[in-house]
C-alpha cells in the first residue's frame, strides 16, 4: 500500500510552485479582466518546466509522465490561477501520444502548442458523442467526420474549448456516419477551421468557439477508448486546477479568522465560522482523496478511470463552489469586493463548473459507471 | 503510487486467508440479535478461536497473548475476515480500546488477570464513560467514588450508551474522586465488575425499538482499592489513551458500502429510477463521497505504514461516512416507496439506525471543533468551566438555569 507523493512527485510540486511564484498570477487575474493582454506569458515557463512534454514519451522528447503527474501541476496552477493552457495541452497530447503522432517532438520542445477539442463519450441517458454547446442546456452533436484514406473531413461547431485562441493544433473528435469516433490532427490556420476568442467572467481560462466547415485534418490512429480517455483526462485535470483553488480559499480565509476580531473574540473561534471552514477542509481532504483515485486508476486501473476522474471532478467542482462561497462570507463585505482576491476565486468556480460538460455532468457520470456494476 | 501488498504482507494475508478457508464453516452468522444468548454465546466462542488463531489482538503485544504486529496487517486481517463472509471478534471495543488502555495503565496484576479473558470473548467488557449530563463535553461526568477508610471505593451515579453491558462482564469507568479541584483534575479510572451488588443494567430502545445500548446505574457500589487502573486522580490522562485508540479503531477495513451497494441494485433494477436524472444526481454524489472515504483510508493507510499516527482529521471521514450513509437510506427509501418503513424492510432498520450514529464516537459539531481547533488552527471557543473547582462549577450551572 503506498498512496502517497514520490519523491520525483514532491519536486515536480515544488518545482511547478517556484517556476509560477515568479509571476503575479492573482494580480494579472485581476487586471485582465480589464485589459486581456495583462496576463504574463506563463506558456515560456511552461515550456522551460517542461509541461508540453509530460506526458509525451521520452524517445520524442517528452518527460514520460503519467496524468497525476498533470494534475500536479494543474494543482499548483489553480492555487495561484495562473493561466497555464494545461486543459486544452494535456488530454491533447494524450491522443497524439497515444496515435504516435508526428506532430510530439515540436510539442514537446514547445514550438507548437496544441488544444484539445472536447467531446463526451455516449452514456445511457446522452446517445452518441455530444460536444458543449454556445447555450442553454441540451449537448449539442460532435462535429461530423467523414474519412477518406489518412485524412478526416470535420463540420461542425464545438463552444466553449478551454485554451482554443492561440493554439496551433486542434485535436477534434468527429463522429461518422456510422457512429463511429474518430481522431483528427487539424492545423489551427487550415482552410474551414475558424476559433473565435471568447471571454466569460473569469480571464484565466481564454475559450474559443471552434468550427469547422469541410476542414482536413491530419486522421489520428486511435481507437474511441483513447477518446474517452481523453475526456476523462480533462476532466481529472479540471478537478486537479479547481483543489488548487480550494486550497487557497481556505488558507486565506483561515488566516483571516484568526486575525480578524467581533465582540472581542478573533471571528474563528465562533463555532458557525469554525465549522463553515471545516466543511470546506472536508470537501477539500475529500476532493484530494478522489484525485490519487484519478491518478492511480489512470496509471494502474484504467477500466475505472472514468469512474475516477468523474467523481474527482464532481467532488472537486463542488468542493470549489463552497470554498469561493466561504471565503466571501468569512471575509464579509471586503470579500465581495474587487480589491480582494476572493472574487477572483469565486469566478474561477463559476466559470469551471460550466465547462467540459459541466460538474453536474460528471455526477451524473459517476452514477452511470457505478450502475453498470451495480447488477 | 501502488495499491499492491508488500511480499510481506502478501504473506501475511495469504496465511490469515488460509485459516479462515479452513475454519469459516465453524463461524456463527454475521448477524444476529445482542439480546438472544445463545448467538452471543457462538460469537464468544467464535472470537476465541480467532485469538488461538491470532486473529484477535493483532497489534497486542506478544507478551499478553497479541501478535505483536502493526496496524496494517490489523487492517489486512479485518478485510480478509470480512471478505470470507464471518463475523470479526464480538469485543472490538474491549480488544481495539480497553484493553491497551490496561496495557498502557494497568498492573501487572491487573493485566495478567483481566487480559487474556478478554481476548478470548470468556470475558466481554464495556466502557462506562458517557453520562446524560456528559457526553461531548466527557470531563463534566458525575458518576462519584467516594474512598472508605479501609482503602475501598464507594461507587454511585449513572452511565449511558453502553454497548455489550447486557453481557459484559466488566466495565473501564471513568469516575469523579475529587470534586473540590478542577473538572480534569478530580477524575479516576476504574474496573467493575457487572455482575456485582449494586450494578443495574437496563436496555435502552433506540428509534428502531432495539436496544443495543444501555443505561448502568451504579448505587454503593463497592469496590477494591486494586480496581483503581492508572493511577487515582489520573483518570483524564487515562480516558485519553482510550480514546486514542478509538480514533484508530474508526475508518480503517470498515468501509459502510452496506447501503451504498444495496442502493446502487435498487436503482438498477427500477428502469424508471434508472433514468431519473435527479436520483443519478444525488447517487452520483453518494458514490463520489464513499470513494473519497475509501482513498483517503488509503491515504492514511499509506501514513501508518510510515510510521505516523492518523491526525484528527480522520474525523471528517467519519462525517462524510455517516451523511452519505443517511443519504443512501433516504434515496432507497424514496425509490421504494413507504413499504421501506415496514418493520422487515432492509431500509427500515437503518433508517431508525443512522440518525442516532451522527452523535456516537463525537457528535459532528464537537468533531468539527476539534478539527477546526486542531487541524486548522483555529481559536478555541472561550470555555467558562477552566481552572474552577468541579463542586462550584455545578453550582454555577444550576444559578444560570432559568428559574
Amino acid at each position: 500500500m503506498n498512496l502517497a507523493l514520490s519523491d520525483e512527485q514532491e519536486f515536480l510540486r515544488e518545482a511547478a510552485r517556484g517556476a509560477l511564484s515568479r509571476h503575479k498570477t492573482i494580480a494579472a487575474a485581476r487586471e485582465a479582466l480589464e485589459n486581456p493582454d495583462a496576463l504574463p506569458d506563463l506558456w515560456s515557463t511552461a515550456v522551460e518546466a517542461g509541461w508540453p512534454g509530460l506526458l509525451i514519451g521520452e524517445e520524442q522528447g517528452g518527460a514520460g509522465l503519467g496524468v497525476f503527474d498533470a494534475m500536479l501541476v494543474a494543482e499548483e496552477c489553480g492555487r495561484v490561477l495562473a493561466a497555464v493552457p494545461l486543459l486544452g495541452l494535456v488530454p491533447a497530447t494524450a491522443i497524439l501520444d497515444a496515435a504516435g503522432d508526428e506532430s510530439l517532438q515540436s510539442i514537446a520542445d514547445g514550438e507548437l502548442r496544441p488544444v484539445y477539442v472536447p467531446a463526451r463519450p455516449p452514456s445511457e441517458l446522452e446517445e452518441g458523442w455530444t460536444v458543449d454547446p454556445p447555450s442553454g442546456l441540451a449537448r449539442a452533436e460532435a462535429p461530423r467526420a467523414s474519412v477518406e484514406g489518412e485524412e478526416v473531413v470535420l463540420d461542425g461547431s464545438v463552444a466553449f474549448v478551454p485554451d482554443a485562441p492561440g493554439a496551433q493544433l486542434l485535436v477534434a473528435v468527429g463522429e461518422t456516419e456510422d457512429g463511429e469516433a474518430v481522431a483528427a490532427a487539424v492545423s489551427a490556420d487550415a482552410d474551414g477551421v475558424s476559433v473565435e476568442s471568447v471571454f466569460r467572467y473569469d480571464a484565466t481560462h481564454p475559450l474559443g468557439h471552434v468550427s469547422f466547415a469541410s476542414a482536413r485534418g491530419r486522421r489520428l490512429a486511435v481507437d474511441a477508448d483513447a477518446l474517452a480517455d481523453a475526456w476523462y483526462v480533462a476532466q481529472s485535470l479540471i478537478a486537479a486546477e479547481s483543489i488548487g483553488a480550494v486550497q487557497t480559499c481556505l488558507d486565506t480565509s483561515v488566516a483571516y479568522a484568526k486575525e480578524r476580531f467581533t465582540f472581542g473574540r478573533a471571528i474563528g473561534s465562533y463555532q458557525a465560522i469554525k465549522h463553515e471552514l471545516t466543511e470546506v477542509l472536508r470537501r477539500l481532504e475529500n476532493a484530494r482523496g478522489v484525485e490519487y483515485y484519478a491518478g492511480w486508476a489512470r496509471g494502474s486501473k484504467p477500466e475505472e478511470f472514468p469512474l475516477a476522474a468523474s467523481a474527482a471532478r464532481s467532488t472537486a467542482g463542488r468542493a470549489l463552489d463552497f470554498a469561493a462561497r466561504s471565503m466571501i462570507n468569512v471575509h464579509g463585505g471586503i470579500g465581495a469586493t474587487w480589491e480582494h482576491d476572493a472574487p477572483l476565486f469565486f469566478r474561477r468556480a463559476e466559470l469551471s463548473r460550466r465547462l467540459l460538460g459541466g460538474t453536474n455532468d460528471a455526477t451524473d457520470r459517476v452514477a452511470e459507471e457505478s450502475l453498470k456494476t451495480a447488477a | 503510487m501502488d495499491l499492491n501488498d508488500t511480499p510481506e504482507q502478501a504473506e501475511y494475508r495469504e496465511k490469515v486467508r488460509a485459516w479462515l478457508r479452513e475454519h469459516k464453516d465453524e463461524a456463527p452468522p454475521r448477524q444476529g440479535s445482542s439480546e438472544d444468548t445463545s448467538y452471543i454465546d457462538a460469537r464468544r466462542a467464535w472470537q476465541g478461536k480467532l485469538a488461538e488463531a491470532g486473529l484477535a489482538g493483532v497489534t497486542w503485544p506478544k507478551e499478553y497473548g497479541g501478535q505483536g504486529l502493526g496496524p496494517i496487517e490489523q487492517v489486512t486481517t479485518n478485510q480478509e475476515i470480512s471478505q470470507a463472509g464471518v463475523p470479526g471478534i464480538l469485543d472490538a471495543i474491549g480488544i481495539g480500546m480497553l484493553g491497551p488502555c490496561i496495557i498502557a495503565h494497568g498492573t501487572e496484576e491487573q493485566k495478567s488477570r483481566y487480559l487474556g479473558p478478554l481476548l478470548h470473548g470468556d470475558e466481554v467488557w464495556c466502557q462506562l464513560f458517557s453520562e446524560p449530563a456528559a457526553g461531548s463535553d466527557l470531563a463534566a461526568i458525575q458518576t462519584r467514588a467516594r474512598q472508605n477508610d479501609d482503602g475501598s471505593w464507594t461507587l454511585n451515579g449513572q452511565k449511558v450508551w453502553t454497548t455489550n453491558a447486557q453481557f459484559a462482564s466488566y466495565g473501564l469507568l471513568l469516575a469523579r474522586t475529587d470534586p473540590d479541584v478542577p473538572k480534569h483534575k478530580g477524575l479516576t479510572m476504574f474496573i467493575v465488575p457487572i455482575d456485582a451488588e449494586g450494578v443495574t443494567v437496563r436496555g435502552l430502545r433506540q428509534i428502531s425499538g432495539e436496544a443495543e445500548f444501555n443505561e448502568v446505574f451504579f448505587d454503593d457500589l463497592r469496590l477494591e482499592e486494586d480496581a483503581v487502573v492508572g493511577g487515582v486522580g489520573n483518570g483524564w490522562g487515562t480516558a485519553l489513551t482510550v480514546l486514542m485508540f478509538e480514533r484508530l479503531t474508526i475508518g480503517f477495513g470498515s468501509e459502510n458500502y452496506g447501503s451504498s451497494a444495496r442502493l446502487g441494485q435498487t436503482i438498477a433494477a427500477d428502469p424508471a429510477a434508472r433514468r431519473d436524472s435527479n436520483i443519478r444526481h444525488q447517487f452520483g454524489e453518494i458514490i463520489s463521497e464513499l470513494l473519497a472515504v475509501r482513498f483517503n483510508g488509503y491515504r492514511a493507510l499509506t501514513l501508518l505504514q510510515q510510521g505516523q499516527i492518523p491526525g484528527p482529521e480522520a474525523g471528517l471521514a467519519k462525517v462524510t461516512l455517516v451523511n452519505a450513509g443517511i443519504a443512501a437510506t433516504d434515496l432507497g427509501a424514496d425509490i421504494v416507496g413507504p413499504d421501506a418503513l415496514e418493520a422487515d424492510s432492509e431500509w427500515s432498520y437503518l433508517i431508525s439506525f443512522l440518525p442516532g450514529l451522527k452523535s456516537a464516537g463525537g457528535t459532528e459539531s464537537i468533531l468539527r471543533n476539534t478539527i477546526g481547533e486542531r487541524v486548522l488552527g483555529l481559536p478555541p471557543e472561550p470555555r467558562l468551566d477552566k481552572g474552577i473547582p468541579f463542586s462550584e462549577l455545578r453550582a454555577k450551572e444550576k444559578e444560570a438555569l432559568p428559574s
